[in-house]
């Protein structure tokens, strides 16, 4: 089947589900958007990294997972860590460094965790994440479950040795592991071209005689049906996979980047294919939404994240005793 | 009487024993029988699938540990020798050390990581080095270092049940040390220290190979009754023992195999002058290695170490 006649079938076979990625990718988009004046205006501090333009890859590719499939991502991870079932309002109270925050405040914009709902961070240290990702697919192994792990890198992780380590790993010990790339061609403000020997990063999967793809990153629903037949693979072979997503932040790499290294032709090339206004046309030509609907979708979005903001501004902090707990599980010695 | 070898085997086959998801991996851990014999007979015993053979990937193989401990497994993370842990220092430090903490207490850490630790004989600057200054810096860490069989295998079978990350220190050197172990189940509590041998005059910490050094020294000692005092525990430290045996004596002797600026001799000096300044009859002096990159050559390297000698010399002065 041709990309197209399978984006019309899903269409058509889908419709429920076609509706809840464009709510859910404007969701992300607007959530990120509240964060950035959020932090604008001082309500909270520290590096705060967005995911807007990179909507289709988090929701195609986590739609595809099963509630007890882990994830475990890099800094830029607040809608991951929703998609994952983490509540919009103890990511933001997070951010806020509140107490009700999916962390106690103690993890921040960087550090996204939830043990109960298996998003497993949220990594600050570029590739970090790589190595324990391969940890808790051996733990799937050894404990003969099938679940998947999906682990989140960005493109400039791809450089990294201990990446390099943990995907040799996956592959001697056949860990069902589904590494994603989302490739927005920066590492913060350098272009991937000037830091990396080949020109698609998932051919560095060639080196551990791991399969790989590429996928369009821009729109969801080839992210999704992609993912759904690569995240099946691994299940089903206990094998890891590359799979790159080539998308595009539209945003600097944190709120304070101003993005000046690259063009406005660029940018503006990328907004063409921005993929929420591409699946709300979709959605509208093939009958499955009206324009009235998607304007009824994003205000009501507008008024819970009101109320998201209002509460994660008015929750309380931890109380300073809070400074020593957390660092061990149990109490020693004297 | 068995050696440090066989007490840490013990150890890690009775908790293997126990539980399930307590599992090895490292170099050469399993068909090798160990770099030193270590893990001798335990692929036999447990089968690939629990005595695991890792790629030479110090911190991809950590960090895999790091990760499986976060999802419920007890690793034994075997590092050939510390040398090569420092490669896995990422993962040690933003992963085990820190992850709980900026979870806000969702996740736990129960694996040790375990291997040789500081200057063998000979080895050259990159295969003589000491982790503890590194890592008793880091909260987060449980660090222990231990001398003897009985200490090894109680520790280590506490290191495997406590339910955060332990670093822990043994010795290349010393793994055929002989000593008595009970025939019967036992632990040894996590962050309490021992007194090895009393006495009213001088208190001397050491921890590791420095505990038997130190020992040998205070032979030379007939005429100054000197206290040794085993950490066993760097982080967190027994201060209340060192505190309470430096209230008895009045002097304070600091052993340690690695060099001196703001190491854990450093801390223990710090604390004891904060605590016990007016017990004092002597400043607390310390005992360290030279502030140089550990040489090769048999006279320069014993140069730069601790010896018999510079204790004497140490407990004499603090004594005068």
């Amino acid at each position: 089947m041709t990309t197209s006649a399978a984006h019309e079938q899903f269409l058509k076979d889908e419709r429920e589900l076609a509706v809840s990625f464009y709510r859910d990718m404007l969701f992300y988009r607007r959530f990120e958007e509240r964060v950035q004046v959020a932090y604008t205006q001082g309500k909270f501090s520290g590096f705060c990294h967005l995911h807007i333009g990179q909507e289709a890859v988090c929701v195609g590719v986590q739609a595809v997972l099963r509630a007890t499939d882990y994830v475990i991502s890099g800094y830029r991870s607040h809608t991951q860590a929703i998609a994952k079932g983490i509540p919009p309002l103890e990511v933001m109270a997070e951010m806020f460094g509140k107490a009700s925050g999916c962390c106690r405040g103690k993890g921040g914009s960087m550090h996204m965790f939830s043990f109960a709902r298996r998003f497993f961070g949220g990594h600050g240290i570029v590739g970090g994440q790589a190595p324990l990702a391969a940890g808790i697919a051996f733990k799937i192994n050894y404990q003969q479950e099938d679940d998947i792990v999906v682990c989140y890198l960005g493109d400039a992780a791809m450089n990294q040795g201990q990446v390099m380590e943990a995907m040799n790993l996956a592959m001697i010990w056949n860990l069902p592991l589904l590494f994603v790339i989302e490739n927005n061609r920066y590492g913060m403000g350098t272009d991937i071209k000037r830091t990396t020997s080949i020109e698609q990063l998932c051919d560095r999967a060639a080196g551990f005689g791991m399969p790989s793809a590429q996928m369009d990153g821009m729109d969801v629903i080839s992210t999704y049906l992609q993912t759904q037949a690569i995240a099946a693979q691994v299940r089903e072979q206990k094998k890891p996979f590359l799979l790159e997503a080539l998308t595009y932040r539209y945003r600097g790499h944190s709120v304070s980047d101003p993005g000046n290294y690259r063009t406005k032709e660029e940018l503006e090339q990328y907004h063409q294919q921005d993929p929420i206004t591409k699946l709300g046309a979709k959605l509208v030509s093939s009958g499955i939404m009206s324009e009235q609907e998607q304007r009824d979708v994003a205000a009501k979005i507008k008024q819970q994240l009101q109320a998201i903001e209002q509460q994660a501004d008015a929750a309380e902090v931890l109380p300073l005793d809070a400074l020593y707990e957390d660092i061990y599980s149990t109490e020693l010695g004297s | 009487m068995i050696t440090i070898r066989e007490a840490l085997r013990q150890a890690m086959t009775e908790e293997m024993r126990r539980a399930p998801e307590v599992f090895l991996l490292g170099e050469e851990v399993a068909e090798y029988d160990g770099a030193y014999k270590v893990s001798k007979g335990m692929l036999a015993e447990f089968g690939a699938q629990r005595v695991i053979d890792a790629p030479i990937s110090e911190v991809g193989f950590a960090g895999l540990g790091i990760g499986a401990a976060m999802a419920g497994l007890r690793p034994i993370i075997e590092m050939m020798t510390w040398n090569f842990g420092i490669q896995a220092f990422d993962q040690i430090l933003n992963s085990a050390a820190k992850v709980r903490y900026m979870s806000g207490g969702q996740f736990s850490f129960p694996l040790v990581l375990r291997g040789p630790n500081g200057i063998a004989h000979m080895l050259g600057a990159t295969h003589s080095q000491y982790v503890e200054p590194f890592l008793t810096h880091v909260p987060g860490l449980i660090v222990i270092a231990i001398a003897t069989p009985y200490d090894a295998k109680g520790l280590l079978k506490a290191a495997i049940r406590n339910d955060d990350a332990v670093i822990f220190l043994e010795s290349e050197i010393m793994y055929g040390v002989k000593g008595e172990v009970p025939e019967e189940e036992y632990l040894i509590p996590i962050g309490k220290g021992d007194v090895k041998r009393s006495g009213q005059d001088v208190t001397i910490v050491a921890w590791g190979k420095m505990l038997p050094l130190t020992l040998q020294a205070v032979e030379h000692l007939p005429d100054i009754e000197v206290e040794v005092i085993d950490p066993l525990t760097l982080q967190p430290l027994d201060e209340e023992l060192i505190f309470a045996s430096v209230r008895k004596t009045h002097r304070l002797v600091v052993v340690e195999e690695a060099p001196g600026f703001a190491a854990v001799g450093a801390q223990i000096a710090a604390r004891v002058q904060e605590v016990c300044f007016d017990d004092l009859d002597a400043p607390v002096t310390r005992v360290s290695a030279e502030f140089v990159p550990i040489p090769y050559a048999e006279h320069l390297e014993a140069a730069a170490l601790p010896s018999v000698e510079k204790i004497v010399q140490a407990v004499r002065e603090v004594s005068a």
